[in-house]
């Protein structure tokens, strides 16, 4: 058998064409059987009510977590143990990311796990814990991010950014590219005419973020968007049954 | 390439240069217009100020010009990877040495970390042996002339805007891809033509066979190229910046991600090592290649069985169930072909193992096989997922990867180092044996404290996590368990410095073997090129 082996695999050797093309192949294959199907399958692309696009401020928010890499320490996904059911909560379903470009599932926990982090901490709690982790939690090994507090977010380009997501699957409309920028501007305001907003992207929470009503900061975008993390489906009434994965 | 080709090239980089920094929509992007301009500008002073008549390149048989910068590279970056990865273990055991600084945070400095010693250090080394090696083993000079040399200062010039991106913050937020879309299509162009002189070369050899070292390069060469390609696909937020959002979302981009995540391990940090596996520890032991058989075998079924793999980064996670299962049987079954080219490796040394004890370079290598077949049998046991449930998240992967990067990555390049500097530079032999010594049991000393600490915290970890009372309430909040792994922090960093000691020898004893002191240069057996 091993004659016939070396026989045969003699013209591969012989042939870099060959060799390319054959190692092509080879490795081509397990990619194939595992990915394509996750783009056709009922229980990797259903839907779930509740579950949205972000709104413009939430999706700054994100765009700020992923550059300081907070991914790097902190997973979204919680598995459907029972400690860290009873740590973070309901573990975590597929559609609650699938507006998620890209994906923030983490590998690593060297702090907790984020996916439903929203509305557990108050508002100034997360501002003071990003200013300086260690006076609220004395254990902590977090960077301290003073700067996101003293600077403005971009509300320019807004639009193009919802407009780049549209363009990947998100399901934007044209009224919210349209009003991108003054949803972004709305939901971290006191006291604004939230309906439209409301309307738009349903249990947006909306106010001041970061204790300076004056201006949107980077403060408030990412505040906003970790007070929304896992806060979109009604667990009460999820059917688990029906997205048995 | 001719001269004209690189003065346009250079030309272009200046265009280009040019409007990103003036017309860029972010300060980033803006930056990486004025790196481009700048490095582009220098290397156009250099094309026109340079002598050009002292040029001795071309007259040898072999284009080690390339090799010998490839391999300064390859420390250089080393050496830059290994101290980011001593300071973000210190911010990790230390979190006032973030300074409260945004470019010097973990968060950002943690994919500069991996993406210099993967992509920099090892990067380097895949693409200064591979030349080397290709060459020798078809006896023939590289193809297509300078092309050589755009890949190696293509390669240099993707390696320094995705550093200097990620301390900008710029990053996909993907791991080990991190690099956002502007800098992923240049890299690109650089790995086709890598591919190109590879093939070239392949296809103009003297000898009827294609050597396996060559196999493993070619399949590392293509395979990273498809990999790279499909996960860093992205729609950029306006071409004049550097934002983009990737193609895939949620459950899709995971395991995208993780078929490149793990590949990127399986080929760039795997495949491409056993090819220069393959190549000098024959040489160096002066034996042939064990097993030719053992060779095929483990060649297809490695390539093959790899690429499944990628799931298990993924367990009880939102992938469905099939496709864990499916990524664990595979990652269970990618055991034998890795112990297959362990066996190999270390075999080659039959009839030679008294030269463990004389020569320091095959003790290194020998090492550094050792710690893949250690790494490659741990990686299938994590990848069942009893055992993943537990070791996921926590530290344990930390402690893995490293036996496998320090181990097999780092040592294996340090015996191929010490193997090429004396050759390349016509030196009988390197400076100092015992300094090389030296470095493998340093090197040595510093993977067995990170692992084993890694290990320790990271199981420690996993149980407090999942640790009830008698009434069914969690014991440790996560903050407790944060408090405990402040020692090992600690405890690794020292086994990270002690690894790092180690690789200051071989700076030290490459720079001597180069740059020998005057009175000793005249004293110096100089070689004629093999």
């Amino acid at each position: 058998m091993f004659k016939r082996l070396k026989f045969k695999h003699d013209r591969t050797e012989k042939n870099v064409t060959l060799m390319l093309v054959l190692s092509l192949i080879v490795v081509a294959i397990g990619g194939l059987v595992e990915i394509a199907p996750l783009f056709y399958m009922q229980n990797t692309i259903e839907k779930v009510v509740g579950v949205r696009p972000y709104t413009p401020l939430e999706l700054l928010g994100r765009n700020i977590h992923i550059r300081e890499g907070c991914y790097t320490c902190h997973s979204q996904m919680i598995r459907p143990m029972r400690d860290e059911v009873v740590r973070y909560g309901h573990y975590s379903l597929a559609a609650e990311s699938m507006y998620d470009h890209p994906f923030q599932w983490g590998s690593k926990r060297t702090g907790p796990d984020l996916a439903r982090v929203g509305q557990r901490y108050s508002n100034e709690w997360h501002v003071q814990h990003l200013v300086d982790p260690r006076s609220v939690v004395p254990e902590s090994v977090m960077p301290t991010y003073p700067f996101l507090a003293a600077r403005e977010v971009r509300v320019n380009d807004i639009a193009d950014h919802l407009a780049a997501n549209k363009a990947v699957g998100v399901p934007y409309t044209d009224e919210m590219l349209a009003e991108a920028k003054a949803d972004l501007i709305t939901q971290a305001t006191v006291d604004a005419d939230i309906d439209a907003l409301l309307q738009r992207y349903p249990k947006a929470q909306t106010g001041d973020f970061d204790g300076d009503p004056g201006r949107v900061t980077e403060m408030d975008a990412l505040v906003a968007y970790l007070q929304m993390l896992g806060t979109l489906v009604d667990f009460t009434q999820y059917q688990a049954e029906e997205n048995y994965r | 390439m001719t001269g004209v080709g690189w003065n346009s090239l250079l030309g272009i980089g200046i265009l280009i240069g040019l409007v990103a920094a003036g017309r860029g929509h972010d300060a980033v992007f803006q930056t990486h217009g004025w790196v481009v301009l700048i490095l582009c500008g220098i290397g156009f002073a250099y094309r026109l100020t340079r002598d050009t008549s002292s040029r001795t390149a071309d007259d040898e048989v072999y284009f080690d010009g390339v090799v010998r910068a490839g391999v300064i590279a390859t420390i250089f970056w080393g050496m830059a990877g290994f101290l980011a990865g001593a300071a973000i273990a210190s911010q990790l055991a230390f979190p006032v040495l973030n300074f409260g600084s945004e470019y010097l945070s973990f968060g950002r400095l943690r994919p500069l970390h991996t993406s210099a010693v993967i992509f920099a250090f090892g990067g380097n080394a895949l693409i200064a042996t591979s030349f080397y090696v290709v060459q020798r083993t078809c006896r023939a000079r590289l193809a297509l002339g300078g092309l050589g040399w755009f890949v190696f200062w293509g390669y240099q010039l993707f390696i320094v805007l995705a550093a200097t991106g990620y301390l900008l913050g710029v990053t996909q937020s993907k791991e080990y891809a991190e690099p956002e879309w502007y800098v992923d299509l240049w890299l690109t162009i650089v790995w086709v033509a890598y591919l190109l002189v590879f093939m070239g070369t392949l296809l103009k050899r003297k000898e009827p066979h294609i050597y396996v070292a060559n196999w493993f390069y070619l399949a590392f060469i293509v395979t990273v190229a498809m990999l790279h390609i499909v996960n860093n696909l992205s729609m950029p937020v306006s071409f004049l910046g550097s934002k983009s959002y990737s193609l895939f979302a949620g459950v899709q981009d995971a395991l995208t991600q993780w078929w490149y995540g793990h590949n990127a391990v399986g080929f760039f940090l795997t495949a491409g090592f056993l090819g220069m596996m393959y190549y000098f520890v024959p040489k160096q032991a002066n034996r042939p290649v064990y097993s030719y058989r053992l060779s095929i075998v483990h060649f297809w079924s490695l390539i093959f069985l790899y690429i499944w793999a990628g799931p298990h980064h993924l367990h009880y996670t939102a992938l469905p169930d099939w496709a864990q299962t499916l990524g664990m049987v595979f990652s269970i079954m990618l055991w034998m072909p890795s112990w297959g080219g362990m066996i190999n490796g270390l075999m080659t040394l039959s009839g030679a193992w008294d030269k463990l004890r004389t020569d320091p370079i095959i003790r290194m290598m020998v090492i550094a096989i050792a710690f893949y077949g250690m790494s490659t049998f741990e990686g299938p046991m994590m990848s069942i997922k009893a055992v993943n449930g537990l070791s996921h998240y926590t530290d344990w992967t930390i402690g893995h990867v490293h036996s496998g990067a320090l181990g097999w990555v780092g040592m294996i390049t340090f015996g191929a180092i010490y193997f090429l500097v004396p050759k390349l530079w016509n030196r009988s032999a390197m400076y100092s044996a015992r300094l090389i010594s030296w470095h493998v049991w340093l090197a040595t000393i510093g993977i067995v404290i990170y692992a084993a600490v890694m290990w320790v915290s990271g199981v420690m970890q996993g149980l407090m996590w999942r640790e009830y009372d008698e009434n069914g309430f969690l014991v440790y909040s996560f903050a407790e368990t944060v408090a405990a792994m402040h020692p090992f922090y600690v405890i690794r960093t020292v086994g990270g410095l002690v690894y790092i000691a180690g690789a200051c020898l071989m700076v030290y004893n490459v720079w001597r073997t180069i740059l020998p002191p005057a009175h000793a240069r005249a004293a110096l057996h100089i070689q004629q090129p093999a």
